[in-house]
């Protein structure tokens, strides 16, 4: 008797945990207790599964200890492990596997259902074919991203030609698959049901293929949010309370997060999904600027500009994360601090290749948040800057966004560096950005170009100004 | 139309929860300043771990001779607990660095 309600009480307790750990999470000062007491209400969910009571349940407590471990053991020391500057590629391996568990499940309970094991009923047959769906959809995309982050997968080599139509064509396919294994019941055969599951790992990796660099931060929310509600689903096929809210929290959490990053881009999630920037004729708009030539500035130029500066302004790209420059940039912004200058980091919310890349980047080289910007803090920041320094950022940066109809990125918010009195752009080559599309910025009159690796040209700025 | 109603019926509180939930999650969550988008997506990552509570009922029920079921359920049990481990832990060494700087 009061076993299964102490159970139940377990469940609502973890449930509660989520949310509230949640909300907390959403605020710099209470986010890492939210972390924890979210973490604190999964050990109770996972205690009560342990004693929940099951009629005729064999237990087999052995297999679940030792399944327990090897995770515990394999997701702990991957977390301590992985570099910081790794944790886009960590937290899409992490969501991914959340992902296979969905499918798992889903695989296990409709092979009892084929067996004449345990009997479905026609909306719960549906609720696990979806799951089986998005759970793979969930983990082959998120090994595909992963690939794509750490640089093992080259986007140019996975997209296929006509791939929107071939990723139209395989999903209208697989809907129907997923409505005729729902209302066919018993008589389809599981091989069908095989066979859909193949079809939906392999749609994973289909849908994400020509989704890649800027767009990336779209396309790893937006599979965090498959995975939570493919956690729900799965809640719904054991009618289970917890794995419900917890999978919906998720899959909420996930869809604001892919609505900011589109909203960052002024694209639809359509749009991302379907084509990337490169093919929307992006080099129409660089013809205008081919016979502009861009001043070179030289390190002591920028060194001194940067030391009688009133205020110097930061504004951080991918680029910053593939030169590891993030501590530099740190040692140089100490400097300039201490010599009374007033150091401050624009972030635009799509810099980088996760939401928030650059934000974590910065934390790793103890940066105060204080001194980040958000997109408008930093535009009204930027008119009474004297000195902007652009490491590794191009496309959010890029007036042609305000400017120019025909270029593919018009109409994405930008970060209007050009109302500094200076700008100073970082940079290796003259080469376009990820977009494809040449940035006029460069060629602007307050622009000068400092050529070379990132971490490099930082190091050597702060030998100069540590010689002033 | 009555297997769809008879369905409805059947799962009337899940479908109470889930809907309030929806609702819950984007009121709790909606205003999330930048700083903090990838703890948050690490964070809720974690927390969709909880798909292992399905694999360990799963065990539970198995036979303990039906080593299909008892393999997927512990693979998912293994799978789970990668996500949710490691979510929680990754997620807890961004915000402590987060933390550290704020004196």
């Amino acid at each position: 008797m009061l076993l299964p309600s102490l159970v139940k009480f377990f469940y609502l307790v973890g449930a509660v945990a989520f949310v509230w750990g949640l909300r907390l999470l959403s605020s710099p000062d209470s986010a890492r207790r939210g972390n924890i007491l979210a973490g604190i209400g999964m050990g109770v969910a996972i205690l009560g599964a342990m004693i929940e009571p099951i009629v005729n349940a064999s237990n087999n407590y052995l297999w679940i200890i030792v399944g327990l471990l090897i995770g515990g053991v394999v997701g702990w020391l991957s977390a301590k492990k992985i570099q910081m500057t790794a944790m886009p590629q960590m937290v899409s391996v992490f969501n991914g596997l959340g992902g296979a568990c969905a499918t798992v499940l889903a695989a296990a309970e409709l092979t009892k259902f084929y067996e004449n094991v345990s009997p479905m009923t026609t909306g719960e047959l549906g609720i696990a074919v979806f799951t089986l769906l998005i759970g793979a959809v969930s983990f082959t995309g998120s090994m595909l991203a992963y690939g794509k982050l750490d640089g093992i997968v080259k986007d140019k080599n996975v997209i296929l030609p006509r791939h929107g139509i071939i990723n139209l064509i395989l999903l209208i396919i697989v809907v129907v698959l997923f409505v005729w294994l729902t209302i066919e019941g018993h008589t389809a055969s599981i091989w069908l049901a095989g066979l859909f599951l193949l079809l939906s790992l392999i749609y994973g990796v289909s849908f994400v293929a020509p989704i890649g660099g800027a767009d990336m931060p779209v396309v790893i929310s937006l599979l965090n949010s498959f995975t939570g509600i493919g956690a729900a689903a799965a809640g719904l096929i054991y009618g289970n309370q917890i794995m419900l809210v917890g999978g919906i929290l998720v899959g909420a959490a996930g869809t604001i997060l892919t609505v900011l990053m589109c909203e960052a881009m002024n694209r639809s999630l359509l749009n991302v999904i379907i084509g990337g920037f490169g093919s929307t004729g992006g080099g129409g708009a660089s013809t205008g600027t081919d016979d502009q030539v861009a001043k070179v500035a030289t390190v002591n130029d920028v060194a001194i500009q940067m030391f009688y500066a009133n205020s110097v302004m930061f504004v951080p790209g991918y680029g910053l994360a593939v030169a590891q420059a993030q501590k530099t940039v740190k040692e140089l912004d100490d400097l300039l601090e201490a010599n009374g200058v007033d150091v401050k980091y624009a972030i635009h919310p799509v810099a980088g290749r996760m939401p928030g890349h650059m934000n974590v980047l910065l934390a790793e080289a103890d940066v105060p948040y204080p001194k980040l910007l958000d997109l408008d803090d930093a535009n009204s920041a930027l008119k009474d800057t004297d000195t902007v320094i652009i490491v590794g950022a191009n496309d959010v940066v890029n007036p042609a966004a305000l400017d120019d109809p025909s270029s593919p990125i018009y109409g994405m918010p930008v970060l209007e560096v050009w109302n500094a009195k200076n700008i100073i752009v970082l940079k290796r080559s003259m080469s376009a950005g990820y977009a494809g599309i040449q940035n006029p910025l460069f060629f602007h009159d307050k622009t000068k170009m400092l050529f070379g690796d990132a971490k490099d040209s930082i190091q050597k700025l702060v030998q100069e100004v540590k010689n002033m | 139309m009555d297997t769809i109603l008879h369905f409805f019926n059947e799962q009337l509180i899940m479908i109470y929860l889930l809907i309030f939930t929806i609702i819950l999650g984007f009121e709790v969550i909606s205003k999330v300043p930048t700083v903090l988008h990838t703890p948050l997506m690490s964070g809720a990552n974690a927390v969709s771990g909880v798909v292992i509570i399905g694999a360990i009922i799963l065990v539970r029920r198995a036979a303990p001779d039906d080593m299909l079921q008892l393999s997927l359920g512990t693979l998912g049990v293994i799978l789970g607990m990668v996500n949710v481990i490691g979510g929680f832990a990754v997620t807890d060494r961004m915000l402590e660095m987060f933390k550290k700087k704020k004196k």
